[in-house]
């Protein structure tokens, strides 16, 4: 047989087994013994309405909530991206002092030696679900003066969606803004 | 100290996995009967048998043959499914045809292991394109690569170099598929999706609309990492959430980029019957890792001047483009493995990286040498093996001998023409986009070098991550970048196997006390010597007007 038919044959054989067999059988697996993650980690509300996912990050514009990392995507989760701007890019450096100034306004009662430096920078996927402990602090007076909650109850509610380094040394401490919103917005509907 | 912890563990399980995985290799590309057959024979006897592959050796003519006409007629099919994707099943977002230039690019890319991509997978490919195009190219391109590193290495032990289809057909039932599909489980377990259901659309806390991609992804995951692919499922790849969702699936994700490649050295000591000459190099790559790791750690901490100068808390370090949940520790030590080992799959977006971060992300690709990837990597290290050894051979006066074979004129002027392919196929073509297409590119000043010059080197490297901010998604960088990764790939594959081949026809010449031995420490600086000169000499001056010129304009 000649190598052009062999190589035909194999590329398609291949194909089949390893392109879809290895794939739908994962798929099958999955869906059989890990439905919920398979599915993207999704969050229902009481109604059974898709609230979005625990893993994707939300846009909150309200400053009455906390705010996650900076989204030139406006957190689309149907793409994903940054504008990959280099350090020494002019229009990044233009927007974090930018963010610097508007936290000066929204947030007089925290200096901005206390802005930690997540809050200003787009995050890599556009999408991230988390900010450092720090950040979510940091907003703690602004949003109790907005809502009326006191600082102690904010705080209480920050440390109970903070998450350790997994395992106790790997990665970074997180908190996950969506679900942490969704507790402060049960909150003030009470 | 939390970060040495992280890290110390990683590597150190790195460690622990690559000799018993190096001698699982050297047993699986053996063609006696083993232990192993009851389990995999099945499965390989129905490709053969559909294959139409009969089981004998290859001479390397037969062998590079066989390894450009199978991966031609891949390139062809999955491009002819890129074309038609829109009128084809499995489509359920309506996803439309490729334009030509890119369906082009990206089925050489996903062949040459290189997995650049032009593309955005979530709006530019079906499920069926994903799965049936991108993963079966995932398993055929390692599977490629990992066949000729085995064909080298037997001719080098003067054995029959073997047959390329039969190498093919093993190193994916025996390797990459046992280890992908036990990887992707767990991957859904740490929350990677896997599911053949459309974009979900979800109503936000503040009532917009949002919506979330996924699809079969973990499956996608574990073979791009354990194949050394490096293309994303989701445009940002391994920084998506949905694609690396914590530090665990962060971790397993580095341990299956480094897992064949630091075990190909031992998988070469036992099949030559030189452990320690295996042993020896792996030390040397492993040196070179652990300076460059501390390089990048050091400027990404230290973060950006610029930023740092707005008086914000900057304790946590540079963090433009990447994710909190990593950090700079994690995402640092990802930029470093992913260059290193020539994935490309990127946690943290390498654009916007500092200058010396950048650096050493650059510099993995352009030496290839430490560790590299699956396979390719490691002949590249074996010709500067062989390089070194002829050197040392010139400054004693004998003519040089390498596991008793005589290194003599024809290698060497065939090792000499591979070693002038990666600098040409780099610098040749980033003069002629800088002259040509200085339009593309996104950031001004000298960063604006390094993101072309990042592109071809990820290209001819086989690498395939990218500064990615470059407006690469037009017909010329297409054409360009889809030439070379062919070229990058495919060249010196040839001229090495034409070494393997000339070299299993020597007669070995008896080891005596003269001879010059390969397997000490002594050797190991040599090697490294010749590395990292003929790198620093090849690519200095266009560090220098790169990355470098850029650090030295960041201060505040």
């Amino acid at each position: 047989m000649s190598l052009f038919l062999i190589s035909v044959r194999c590329t398609l054989i291949l194909m089949l087994l390893f392109g879809l067999g290895y794939n739908l059988l994962v798929t099958g697996i999955a869906q059989g013994l890990m439905p919920g993650k398979a599915d993207g980690s999704l969050i229902y509300n009481r109604n059974n309405e898709l609230v979005g996912s625990e893993l994707i990050g939300q846009a909150f514009a309200d400053p009455k909530y906390f705010t996650g990392r900076v989204s030139s995507i406006d957190y689309n989760g149907a793409g994903s991206g940054t504008p990959n701007y280099a350090p020494s890019n002019e229009d990044m450096i233009k927007r974090t002092a930018e963010a610097v100034e508007a936290w000066k306004t929204d947030n007089p009662d925290v200096p901005v030696g206390e802005l930690p430096i997540d809050l200003i920078t787009n995050s890599g996927s556009g999408l991230d679900p988390h900010i450092s402990p720090e950040a979510a602090e940091a907003q703690i007076p602004r949003i109790s003066k907005l809502t009326g909650i006191a600082e102690t109850q904010l705080a209480d509610l920050v440390r109970k969606h903070t998450s350790g380094r997994q395992l106790g040394f790997l990665g970074e401490p997180t908190v996950n803004v969506l679900k942490l919103n969704l507790e402060l917005d049960a909150k003030m509907n009470q | 100290m939390v970060t040495a912890i992280s890290i110390g563990i990683t590597l150190l399980l790195v460690l622990l996995l690559a000799r018993p995985m190096g001698l699982y290799m050297a047993k699986a590309f053996d063609y006696e009967t083993t232990g192993l057959d009851k389990w995999f024979l099945p499965l390989e006897k129905l490709i053969y048998g559909i294959g139409g592959i009969r089981r004998e050796n290859q001479t390397w003519k037969q062998y590079v043959l066989a390894i450009v006409m199978s991966n031609t007629v891949m390139i062809l099919l999955v491009f002819l499914i890129f074309r038609f994707q829109g009128s084809l099943p499995l489509n359920p977002s309506g996803i439309p045809g490729m334009e030509p230039t890119l369906a082009f690019n990206t089925a050489i890319s996903f062949m040459t292991n290189t997995n650049l991509q032009h593309y955005s997978g979530e709006s530019g490919l079906s499920y069926l394109s994903q799965m049936v195009a991108i993963v079966f190219m995932m398993f055929a391109a390692p599977a490629t690569a990992l066949a000729a590193v085995i064909a080298f290495i037997r001719g080098m032990a003067g054995k029959p170099l073997g047959n390329f289809f039969v190498d093919l057909t093993r190193s994916i039932t025996r390797i990459l598929l046992p280890i992908s599909f036990a990887a992707a489980l767990v991957f859904i377990a740490l929350g990677v999706p896997q599911t053949l259901e459309p974009t979900a659309v979800a109503t936000t806390v503040e009532g917009a609309a949002q919506e979330i991609a996924r699809g079969p992804v973990a499956s996608f995951l574990s073979i791009k990492e354990l194949g050394n692919n490096g293309g994303g499922y989701f445009g940002v790849n391994s920084a998506h959430p949905l694609e690396n969702p914590n530090a665990l699936s962060n971790m397993l994700q580095i341990l299956l980029m480094l897992l064949v490649t630091t075990a190909t050295p031992f998988t070469y000591g036992k099949m030559v019957g030189n452990a320690k000459q295996g042993r020896v190099l792996f030390v040397s790559m492993a040196m070179m890792f652990i300076v460059f790791l501390g390089i990048s750690l050091t400027a990404e901490y230290a973060g950006n001047p610029a930023l740092n100068a707005l008086g914000i808390q900057h304790e946590q370090g540079s963090m433009e483009g990447k994710e909190v949940r990593f950090g700079v520790a994690q995402s640092s030590l990802y930029s470093v493995v992913t260059t290193a080992s020539e994935t490309g799959a990127v946690n943290t977006m390498h654009d916007t990286l500092t200058p010396i971060g950048g650096l050493i992300a650059l510099s993995n690709m352009m030496l290839n040498t430490v560790f590299g990837g699956m396979g390719a990597g490691f002949l590249n290290v074996l010709m500067y093996t062989m390089i070194a050894v002829f050197l040392s051979g010139l400054m004693v006066g004998r003519t040089p001998e390498f596991l008793g074979k005589k290194i003599e004129g024809k290698e060497m002027k065939l090792i000499a023409v591979t070693m002038l392919f990666t600098p040409i196929l780099i610098l040749a073509p980033t003069a002629l986009a800088l002259f040509t297409n200085a339009d593309t590119i996104s950031n001004p000043g000298y960063h604006g070098l390094t993101q072309v010059m990042y592109e071809y080197t990820s290209s001819a490297a086989n690498n395939g991550s990218g500064f990615e901010g470059l407006g690469d998604a037009t017909p010329f960088w297409n054409i360009s970048t889809g030439i070379v990764m062919f070229l990058g790939r495919y060249l010196s594959l040839v001229t090495l196997l034409a070494v393997a081949g000339s070299l299993a026809a020597k007669k070995a010449v008896p080891e005596t006390a003269g001879t010059f031995r390969t397997d000490t420490g002594l050797f190991a600086a040599v090697f490294l010597g010749t590395v990292l000169i003929v790198g620093a000499l090849t690519f200095f001056p266009a560090i220098v007007l790169g990355p470098v010129a850029e650090q030295l304009t960041l201060t505040p």
